[in-house]
């Protein structure tokens, strides 16, 4: 009965074993690090290709977030050390400006440069976005601008709000999180930039932004337990609470307010102003 | 506790005696009725028996409306009173408390309605045409069925068990000409010593009625059929076993009180017991049974003009589970025991099509999946004394609830953030009754302590809309389990030609759970007016008094009258919703030769007592006259009885405090029932 009981441990251990083996056989690499990604250009040259992933399909008006690998062409490999940036730019019949964006990094995959921008418009036929990106490339010092093409969102959301200030500043407001909205308390998170000209748009610390979400094809009512949307420094992002009680189509009414408490942007829902000026739409 | 004896005289000694007989059947051993006058431990038994089966002749004559609804016989007993929501499907209230509040059992089965608006009680899934009577017993009388603050009922079904009558059959049929009820039902039986099996099929269907004055109600129609079986076998002369199937759907059921109406409120009930006369030698009336139902409850508003949104409601109840019962007896102690156990699963949600057809639907979970856990053990030990006796009783119950739905657990997270997945309670229930007779005095009194769990909706209901008090209302997952302690007493004086009995009864509800008003949080509904979350109160008091008499003037009159008080407030001294006001109720009956005849009268006070914030407002005095005749006629061997009425007769244009939203009641109606039984 014993020697019954050993053999089939063996027997078990050499199996797991077994299987083991085989999932190493399958996946012989590191995992893909940009899994879940879609590759949305791929600009090659002569020795190295730029690769652009975004989780959209495309790039669209509003928060995207984007991953850049460079592909070294002599070596097979994706570069590490190419200490990129970026800087992107829309050009207009009369006049061009740049879009608030994040710097690249590849802290967290060495491989990947991660940031983000936030296009205030889409392009058209004769306005157009393009992307200058610099990079180190064995060495060599490359800079390279490519046309991109941004859409307005195919849902038609409003994800990102351009606004004069009542203190005659102009902001740029951009939804980020949650993606997915789920009915439940959702972690909500925005980036809010200044305008200070055509190309700097530093980030605003230090605001606050209410948080109000309404659903109009349903009497326009709230949800409780909301929490107002505050810098965080480390993210330098603003994190909220946003509250979706059920699913459907919410316009989640702001109201942006400075250091002082002083309304710089958007209005109370009441009864007799159904919606703030200043808003994001969600639909899930 | 209203006495048994009090309740009595309504429905006739011989019909009292019957449904004592039947209970006694089940709970008590065949020993102990031999050994104790019958009377004395009956009157702390239960505190009221309805005999409701149609099938039985001896019965026919003493109701005054056979073929109606099960709600409207439950409506004719001293303890209950019916909320309306229409015409049909009313919810059965005791003591001033409602479904939350008692344990209502099917022939011993848990079932649970699937509607979150509590537009489906259970008492609405069987009918008369299944039911032998209703076992009532109030406060913790009724914890032989559940735990329970206001008492329990159970309704019990009809069945031949094992009688030698062979075949028989019955077909019936009434009309009423106020909402032109169609009523047809049917019934075949074959019963040996060794065999039975029981089959009725019962249709109804109603228009709108009309209140008085020829008010029509729109929305007040409805239409419904039953079907049951029900069967058993001996295995051997000790031991049998026995099955029931109960299939129950009602369409087009109108609320005239509500914004919605039901397309759709489905029923399958059925169970498997096995039954045996002794175990381990000392115990005695062996019962256990395994049983399953599943409920489907469709909410529908495509019929009413004017919604402001439409929205589909959908909720599914079902519920899984046993019990098994014995008697003990030793010397002067009669014990029973049962232990039970349900599970069930409620389901509910909530579609809303946005008038804007290019935005998605809005969704969300009413009731998140919960499923509700509970084995209890419930024990009693009846004493008999020297022309006196006690009943002692306990339940202990170990109950749980938890949220099977992540959608639902993360939107009530909306709300309670902390909250748990699973909530898990011990329940208890204690009781005393004490009965003593002196000379013409019957004297009963009790004392008991009981708990309950919150129901589904008030621990996890979303956004569930009361059009009573148009608010939006939001459960409490971690609300205070409700406590009572309450006490009874009464007083019988009887003699053989009249009868009076005094009683009344207190409970001091500990927790007290109800909805209250939370400004912070906006409506979802269209036009509601408030959110209220379940909370906690920290008591409430609820009293009821009732003085009842019966008097033979002659062997064939007799006079029967009874008189209720009633009085509910919060623990600020606010009224508590739904209490009834003084309420009052005579009849003279006469049975001779085969026929039968009554007349009748019912009325309630103004409502002094209402509270506004909970979306009374006074309902007036009124009093209503009824009358009855019946005749019952023999051909060759079988029976033919035939029974006339007419209801209000005044044509009165009331509502009661019980009529939600105060839709009026039903004005003059004119009934004939006919059944033709073959032996």
């Amino acid at each position: 009965m014993k020697t019954l009981k050993y053999i089939f441990a063996i027997l078990i251990l050499s199996v797991s074993f077994v299987s083991c083996s085989d999932e190493n056989d399958e996946n012989p690499g590191e995992p893909n690090p940009v899994e879940g990604l879609n590759k949305i250009y791929e600009f090659p040259s002569a020795d190295h290709s730029v690769e652009i992933y975004s989780e959209k399909t495309t790039l669209e008006v509003g928060y995207n977030e984007i991953s850049i690998r460079i592909k070294d062409m002599s070596s097979d490999k994706y570069v590490t050390n190419a200490e990129a940036n970026w800087m992107p730019m829309m050009h207009m019949e009369t006049m061009q400006h740049s879009a608030p964006h994040s710097t690249l990094s590849n802290s967290e995959e060495s491989s990947v440069y991660k940031g983000y921008i936030v296009f205030q418009m889409a392009g058209n036929s004769t306005e157009y976005w393009d992307v200058t990106l610099n990079y180190n490339l064995n060495g060599q010092q490359i800079t390279e601008t490519r046309q991109v093409s941004v859409t307005e969102p195919a849902d038609g959301l409003k994800k990102v709000q351009v606004f004069m200030g009542s203190d005659d500043n102009r902001y740029v407001l951009a939804y980020v999180n949650p993606k997915a909205p789920q009915v439940a308390i959702n972690d909500f998170q925005v980036v809010l930039y200044k305008m200070e000209d055509m190309m700097t748009f530093p980030i605003v610390e230090n605001y606050k932004i209410t948080v109000d979400p309404r659903m109009p094809g349903m009497g326009n009512h709230s949800s409780p337990n909301n929490v107002d949307l505050t810098y965080n420094a480390a993210t330098k992002m603003y994190n909220g609470k946003l509250s979706l009680t059920m699913t459907g189509y919410w316009k989640v009414n702001l109201k942006l307010l400075n250091q002082n408490g002083e309304v710089l942007k958007g209005e109370d829902v009441t009864e007799s102003n159904p919606e703030s000026s200043l808003f994001f739409e969600l639909e899930f | 506790m209203k006495a048994f004896i009090s309740v009595f005289p309504l429905r006739g000694m011989l019909m009292g005696w019957l449904g004592c007989a039947l209970f006694c059947g089940t709970f008590m051993p065949k020993l102990y009725a031999q050994e104790i006058p019958a009377d004395s431990l009956k009157l702390i038994q239960l505190n009221e028996v309805i005999v409701i089966s149609a099938a039985k002749q001896l019965d026919h004559q003493k109701q005054r409306k056979p073929l109606s609804t099960l709600d409207e016989f439950l409506e004719s007993s001293r303890s209950i009173n019916m909320v309306k929501r229409g015409a049909y499907a009313w919810e059965p209230t005791m003591n001033d408390m409602a479904s939350e509040r008692l344990a209502v059992t099917i022939d011993g089965m848990q079932i649970f309605g699937a509607c979150t608006d509590k537009m489906d009680p259970i008492t609405s899934y069987v009918d008369v045409s299944n039911l032998s009577e209703a076992q009532i017993g109030s406060g913790q009388q009724g914890a032989v069925f559940g735990n329970t603050i206001g008492g329990g009922i159970n309704l019990k079904l009809d069945k031949s068990n094992f009688k030698p009558t062979g075949w028989n059959g019955s077909l019936e049929s009434a009309f009423e000409s106020n909402n032109t009820m169609r009523v047809f039902g049917g019934e075949l039986n074959y019963s040996d010593e060794k065999f039975y099996l029981n089959t009725d099929a019962i249709y109804r269907k109603a228009d709108n009625y009309k209140a008085g004055g020829d008010e029509e109600i729109p929305f007040s129609q409805f239409e419904k059929y039953n079907f049951s079986l029900n069967s058993g076998y001996k295995l051997a002369e000790d031991k049998s076993v026995s099955a029931t199937l109960i299939y129950d759907e009602a369409n087009d059921v109108g609320y005239p009180a509500l914004t919605m109406d039901v397309s759709l409120a489905r029923a399958v009930i059925g169970s498997v017991s096995f039954n045996q006369d002794t175990l381990f030698g000392n115990f005695t009336n062996w019962e256990s049974k395994l049983y399953y139902n599943n409920i489907k409850h469709v909410m529908d508003d495509t019929k009413r003009p004017d919604v402001p949104i439409h929205m589909d409601m959908p909720g599914w109840s079902e519920t899984a589970g046993f019990y098994s019962q014995a008697n003990f007896n030793k010397k002067k102690n009669h014990f029973f025991f049962k232990l039970d156990g349900f599970y069930n699963k409620s389901y509910a949600e909530m579609t809303m099509y946005p008038t804007n057809g290019k935005e998605p639907l809005m969704f969300m979970l009413t009731w998140q999946d919960v499923r509700t856990k509970d084995v209890g053990f419930y024990a009693e030990n009846h004493i008999s004394l020297e022309k006196a006796s006690v009943k002692l009783s306990t339940r202990l119950a170990y109950h749980s609830n938890t949220v099977a739905d992540d959608f639902g657990l993360n939107s009530l997270k909306i709300f309670y953030p902390e909250m748990e997945r699973t909530n898990t309670r011990f329940l208890k229930s204690f009781s005393a009754q004490f009965h003593k007779m002196l000379k013409d005095f019957h004297l009963n009194c009790g004392i008991s302590y009981g708990e309950r769990a919150p129901s589904v909706s008030e621990g996890y209901g979303f956004y569930l809309f009361n059009s009573f008090d148009n608010h939006d209302y939001i459960g409490d997952p971690n609300l205070n389990t409700e406590s009572s302690a309450d006490a009874n007493i009464s007083v019988t004086y009887k003699r053989p030609t009249f009868e009076v009995t005094a009683a009344g009864n207190y409970f001091h509800v500990f927790n007290y759970s109800i909805g209250v008003v939370d400004n912070s949080l906006s409506t979802m509904t269209i036009g509601a007016d408030g959110v209220k979350i379940y909370t906690n109160l920290e008591y409430a008091q609820l009293f009821n008094a009732t003085l009842s008499g019966r008097y033979n003037i002659s062997n064939a009159f007799k006079l029967t009258g009874n008189i209720s008080y009633h009085r509910g407030v919060d623990n600020e001294g606010e009224n508590l919703p739904l209490i009834s006001p003084i309420s009052y109720r005579s009849a003279l009956d006469f049975y001779k030769n085969q026929f039968s005849a009554s007349l009748s009268v019912d009325g309630a006070g103004e409502q002094t007592n209402f509270n506004p914030a909970y979306g009374e407002t006074k309902s007036a005095a009124y009093a209503t006259l009824s009358a009855s005749f019946g005749k019952r006629f023999f051909i060759n061997e079988n029976d033919l009885f035939v029974k006339a009425g007419i209801e209000n007769i005044l044509d009165t244009y009331y509502s009661s405090y019980t009529d939600w939203n105060n839709i009026p009641r039903m004005g003059r109606n004119i009934y004939l029932t006919i059944s033709y039984s073959i032996n």
